[in-house]
């Protein structure tokens, strides 16, 4: 796990919640720093939505707590918190234009007429939705909505903003263009951002760290290329990104460096930083990216095999590839630099530097 | 044809030769018929009535500026209506958000509860409140036993009691439509106000309130609409002292014999029923309102 990179803010300790067998959360441990861009990834029903709402105040903790800067907050109702939130649906007012959706929390907050005028001209700038300030949610697009829902949670300096897979409703297009726009926004404000999404990519580009949850339990917490490059369990190599996958037996270790026979094959594996070395005769699990193999002419390569399935995405060509003696592997290469025609039947080379596979920590 | 999915009316009618309009007409006719026969045309002569009985000429409406009783018996029943509904509102109000927004196993208890006094008749119901509230009735004598009151308060034959029994009587009309509104209700909407910082009250002040606007404006419709025509509950709590229109109107006709009053009155409560839903339709769909409620 990486160190915090900033102060700490906000502090979830041991947060459980149980509905009825469902363990929504399970002993959730977590730091989030001042003005960091933290993400909650998992697949649906990992319980990031609890997570996110019991910090927001929404949901009720079985056991934990929640300290923010130091103050505990367990107990303290949604509307004391100052919370920035964004729903997963917006939750705009039906009832009111956007200038008064955004008014809303400052209206609460009792700021003067002309403070509550000059932040909304602000807040609507902010999202470039100025000329917007009088329609209703209602007359607003999936992308539109999501700038005012985000405008209304910043209008009123919050310490923290939560949104819940704010982009998960647009078209794919759009959603690429608004993660550049939050990041960016993110950039600008130096609001601490806690963000829910199930999209691996998203996280990916937009996060400075991750959390990994899967059945209400976290998995991993890293920054993306950390965890990119380091899963610790299958279950991560697998949802961030693709992996392939060996039954191994260690042989021997040394310097972060672990030597392994998956069957007859002998295979050079590294190891995460400082984790401990594995003793010989264990047997464990490698994880193998599809964009470390390479492929080439026949003999070039270490292993021989043959083309199972090919198929053509554009910038890169996935490919399955057959061996004996490690069963399918996948392979993803970018198209542009093919030195071999990928052809169904074909027979072809491939192999892999020593430091692409990743020692597991699950057996 | 091919399949096998063709509705029996549509197939029936490709047999014999109806087009599917004359099926429709076929249908709707009877009820028709019977609309135009025993509602229709009564009314058109009720309308004769009112201009011709004793004599021709528009002396029956003249009762309307002159007739004191008249006018005293309009305002009570606007009043009574007006009250009944705004008591119904309140009270409607809390019943449905308390079954919508409770969240627990009983809302379907609940909801019966609103929908027996449907099973039970108006009747029914009105003399059991005689019996309560009566000068001897449960309630004047319980609070006479337990020494709170020396003489029976007069509960009844005044509009405290049609108003108490119109509320109980009306109840459900404005349960119904408010629980249809607060049904479509997302909760997100509350939840968001409170994350941005509202209170309890501040979210349902703010947020909540207005989206049953529509609920309310029909519940009122509805209940002022059926109270303003209300003859059983006033006839019996009323007790002759609280003559509301209705009741004026039998009064008119079966002891005076006077039809052409009679009549006169009904076509005004008639024209004032739908003057107060042209004014409504202003504010509520009426067509969602009146017809695709639950
Ligand atoms: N109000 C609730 N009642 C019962 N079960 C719930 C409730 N909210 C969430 N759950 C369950 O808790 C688990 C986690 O849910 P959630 O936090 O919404 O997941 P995610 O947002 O990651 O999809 C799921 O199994 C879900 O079914
Ligand atoms: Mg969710």
């Amino acid at each position: 796990m990486s160190e915090m990179p900033i102060q700490p803010l906000l502090h979830v300790r041991e947060a459980t919640k149980r509905y009825g067998e469902v363990r929504a959360l399970d002993g959730v441990s977590l730091e989030i720093g001042d003005g960091e861009f933290l993400t909650l990834l998992g697949p649906s029903g990992s319980g990031k939505t609890t997570l996110l709402t019991a910090i927001a105040g929404f949901t009720e903790l079985d056991a934990g707590s929640l300290t923010l800067g130091g103050t505990e907050i367990t107990q303290m109702p949604p509307d004391k918190r100052d919370f920035g939130m964004v729903f997963q649906g917006y939750a705009l007012f039906p009832t009111m234009t956007v200038a008064k959706n955004i008014a809303f929390p400052l209206k609460i907050r009792k700021w003067s007429r002309a403070d509550i005028d000059r932040r909304v001209k602000e807040c609507l700038a902010l999202v470039q939705m100025e000329d917007y300030a009088e329609r209703m949610p209602s007359q607003l697009s999936g992308g539109q909505q999501q700038r005012v829902a985000l405008a209304r949670a910043l209008s009123f300096h919050p310490k923290v903003l939560l949104l819940d897979e704010p982009l998960s409703a647009l078209d794919k297009k759009l959603r690429a263009d608004l993660q550049w726009e939050l990041k960016d926004l993110h950039r600008k404000i130096g609001v601490t951002f806690i963000y829910v999404t199930h999209d691996q990519e998203e996280a990916l580009s937009m996060s400075d760290r991750i959390v990994i949850l899967e059945s209400g339990r976290i998995q991993q917490i890293g920054e993306p290329d950390e965890l990119y490059a380091h899963p610790r369990t299958s279950f991560v190599a697998d949802f961030l990104g693709k992996s392939n996958f060996f039954e191994v037996t260690v042989r021997g270790a040394g310097a972060g460096q672990v030597t392994c026979t998956a069957g007859e094959v002998e295979m050079q594996v590294q190891q995460r930083n400082g984790a401990a070395a594995p003793a010989a005769g264990r047997t464990a699990r490698v994880a193998l990216r599809p964009e470390r193999v390479r492929l080439g002419p026949c003999g070039s390569e270490r292993f021989s095999g043959t083309i199972r399935q090919h198929s053509y995405l554009g910038e890169r060509s996935q490919v399955i590839v057959e061996n004996e003696a490690l069963g399918r592997v996948l392979v993803s290469c970018p198209t542009w630099k093919s030195q071999v025609e990928l052809r169904q039947g074909q027979p072809i080379s491939f192999g892999w530097d020593d430091d692409a596979p990743i020692l597991l920590d699950d057996a | 044809m091919t399949t096998t999915t063709i509705d029996p009316p549509a197939a029936a009618a490709a047999r014999r030769g109806l087009s599917d309009r004359g099926w429709y007409w076929l249908f709707v006719a009877p009820a028709l018929i019977a609309m135009v026969v025993f509602y229709i045309w009564p009314l058109v002569q009720i309308f004769g009535i009112s201009f011709t009985e004793p004599e021709f000429g528009l002396g029956n409406y003249a009762a309307l500026v002159e007739s004191r009783p008249i006018q005293t018996s309009l305002v009570i029943t606007f009043r009574v209506a007006a009250v009944t509904t705004l008591l119904c509102l309140v009270l409607g109000y809390m019943v449905s958000y308390a079954i919508y927004n409770a969240q627990h196993r009983m809302v379907g208890v609940m909801l019966a509860l609103v929908l027996l006094p449907f099973w039970i008749s108006v009747l029914i119901r009105s003399f059991a409140w005689i019996v309560l509230l009566g000068r001897s009735g449960v309630v004047n004598d319980s609070l006479i036993a337990l020494g709170l009151i020396e003489k029976p308060i007069a509960m009844m034959h005044n509009e405290f009691g049609v108003v108490l029994a119109m509320v109980h009587v009306m109840l459900p009309f404005a349960v119904l439509p408010m629980m249809a509104n607060m049904k479509g209700i997302n909760r997100a909407y509350v939840d968001a106000a409170r994350g941005l910082g509202a209170s309890e009250f501040g979210a349902f002040w703010h947020v909540y309130l207005p989206q049953t606007k529509p609920g309310i404006l029909s519940a009122a419709l509805l209940v002022f609409v059926l109270s303003l025509g209300f003859y059983i509950t006033p006839a019996l709590l009323g007790g002759g002292r609280v003559l509301m229109i209705s009741e004026y109107i039998t009064y008119q006709i079966q002891e005076l014999l006077r039809w052409g009053v009679g009549s006169m009155l009904s076509v005004t409560l008639l024209v004032m029923t739908a003057v107060v839903i042209l004014a409504a339709a202003r504010f509520v769909n009426l067509r969602k309102a009146l017809l695709e409620r639950g």
